[in-house]
């Protein structure tokens, strides 16, 4: 890597953590809100959890929204049948949809290319029928409603995240900066590595001694803990979980924010997650077409910048 | 007791016979070449031996260790390592990166999350004498797909290196290259089996290199061993003139 790439590294990482870090600031300036600023936070995650597993593996998953949906349904059982804790739900969202990744993948893993997303949309499919159809315990169409995030209790004080949007942004940021560092970590290590050779050349890592599908299959199974935490943030979020969130054309989402963004970049799912939002929240409040417009936008992006818009700087941005 | 050996190895796909009941047998330290003519099976031949695919029947024994059954990455663990004839690389990778990949898999760090600051230098002290040992030192951070075809030859065998085998496939070193690059090649091959005393089986269409670099031959023809003897023999046998060396000179 040259020196200047290693500068334009530290730069884009400094802009965005500043961005991230004044948005409460400088968000209503621009005729934004806090609220929008959670969902870009959330969304992005997840469309981060999609690129760990596509940009850096190799893997295309079009199933991953049903992670994202268990992630949510385990937060707000948690909340509305177990305890009302917080930190707890994430876990119990976290673990849902890890541990359902854990298991599905490990029956996925030998498929490759087309077989296997369409064996992930397969499966994610059949969470959201089971979400859908089983209204005595998820609400079914209505998803799930009761319950609310609670105050985060320390003993000597607490942070009111429930009713200060301002503390529920900053909470967020704070699990997104603990998942993106684990993200970081990950790659940057031996195995990192490996996946990164299962990316570039499956036969040359599988010569290389690389056990090419347990490899995989960790990758798989470690997007679906970040994406079911994701998807327990966005539960809380909004107080709130939808069966939708775990429909594929959900997971299309995410692959299309990862895509336009950038996905041989670590941050360009962010971005990519950013605009999306944005623009739906801009354009819903115009037209019901709303997704025509962004349809647009997508294809302009990958005919004009077929590495995504963050992958314009430099020629092999990595993580 | 040989390093490899390969015995009565046949390989069918459909009707069609690559391999038809082959067998060799490799000593520690040996250069085997194999040789024949195009549709021989000499890659067929290389993919049963490093478990690209299973043979229809037939036993393959490593260091006395049935090996037939295994899984091509198992066989790396046992100390097998290839190159294609094909290159096959990290084309978007620098050199160095190449290189770490496999140098982390042999030093048993694949899975491993972190590495202590010590274990990095160690890793880092292998890869350094891995691109010595190839003349590729100079060009660590390079990306390999920037590379001359000569060097990603090279850079391809340094990943195989990398891996400390025992066995050394290369599945023609020398395809598509000049006359230097041929050359340089050939003077690699050399000193990784006179000064590092590595055992390698290699394909090769280049006679010249074949004969400057075996000690021993295999001539493949039609999926079954025409003929085996050191390069001298192969050369006055005249089944090997008639079928194949005739015909190329």
């Amino acid at each position: 890597m040259s020196r200047s790439e290693g500068t334009l590294k530290l730069v884009i990482l400094a802009a965005i953590w500043t961005a991230l870090l004044l948005a409460p600031n400088w968000m209503p300036l621009l005729g934004g809100y806090t609220a929008l600023g959670t969902r870009v936070l959330v969304l992005g995650l997840a469309a981060m959890s999609v690129n760990f597993l596509l940009g850096f593996t190799g893997v295309l998953s079009f199933g991953h929204a049903a992670y994202f949906g268990l992630g949510a349904y385990g937060a707000g059982f948690c909340l509305k049948f177990l305890a009302p804790s917080t930190p707890l739900s994430l876990l119990c969202g976290m673990l849902l949809g890890g541990i359902a990744g854990a298991l599905l993948g490990a029956l996925i893993v030998r498929r490759r290319g087309v077989y296997f997303a369409m064996v992930t949309i397969a499966f994610g499919q059949v969470f959201y029928y089971i979400a859908f159809r089983w209204s005595s315990v998820t609400g079914g169409d209505d998803g799930l409603r009761g319950f609310s995030r609670q105050p985060l209790d320390f003993g000597l004080f607490s942070i009111d995240i429930l009713s200060n949007p301002t503390y529920f942004y900053y909470f967020v940021l704070v699990c997104f900066a603990l998942i993106t560092a684990v993200m970081a970590f990950i790659l940057r290590s031996p195995f990192g590595r490996t996946m990164i050779a299962i990316r570039e050349n499956e036969r040359r890592a599988r010569f290389l001694g690389i056990p090419v599908e347990r490899h995989i299959w960790i990758a798989f199974t470690l997007s679906c803990f970040f994406m079911g935490l994701a998807g327990a943030l966005y539960a809380l979020t909004n107080n709130f979980a939808d069966p939708r969130g775990l429909h594929y054309s959900q997971s299309g989402d995410f692959v299309m924010m990862a895509v336009m963004g950038g996905m041989r970049t670590f941050w360009g799912p962010l971005l990519g997650a950013a605009v999306f939002v944005v623009l739906q929240d801009y354009l819903s409040s115009i037209t019901i077409n709303w997704m025509s417009f962004v349809g647009m936008l997508f294809v302009a992006v990958v005919l004009l910048f077929p590495r995504g818009i963050l992958g314009v700087f430099g020629p092999r941005a990595k993580a | 007791m040989s390093l490899l050996a390969v015995n009565n190895v046949t390989k069918r796909f459909g009707s069609l016979v690559a391999v038809r009941d082959v067998s060799l047998k490799v000593q520690s330290g040996e250069l085997r070449a194999i040789i024949g003519p195009n549709g021989a099976g000499k890659t067929t031949f290389f993919n049963l031996i490093s478990g690209f695919f299973p043979p229809t029947s037939g036993t393959i024994h490593f260091d006395g260790r049935d090996v037939t059954g295994l899984t091509a990455q198992e066989r790396v663990a046992l100390g097998m390592a290839r190159t294609f004839q094909i290159t096959e690389i990290f084309p978007e990778l620098t050199v160095f990166e190449n290189v770490r990949i496999g140098t982390e898999v042999a030093a048993g760090f694949r899975l491993r999350p972190w590495l202590s600051r010590s274990e990095e230098i160690e890793i880092e002290n292998r890869i350094a004498a891995t691109l010595a040992l190839v003349s590729l030192d100079a060009k660590a951070g390079r990306l390999v797909g920037e590379l001359a075809h000569g060097d990603q030859r090279a850079a391809e065998i340094a990943m195989a290196l990398a891996l400390r085998p025992r066995l050394l496939l290369l599945d023609e070193p020398t395809a598509g290259m000049g006359d230097q690059e041929t050359f340089d090649i050939t003077q690699l091959i050399r000193r990784l089996h006179r000064d590092s005393n590595f055992t390698i089986v290699l394909i090769e269409h280049d006679m010249r290199v074949v004969f400057h670099l075996a000690d021993r031959i295999t001539v493949l023809d039609q999926g079954a061993v025409l003929a085996e003897g050191t390069p001298e023999e192969i050369a006055a046998n005249e089944t090997v003139q008639a079928a194949y060396l005739g015909k190329a000179a």
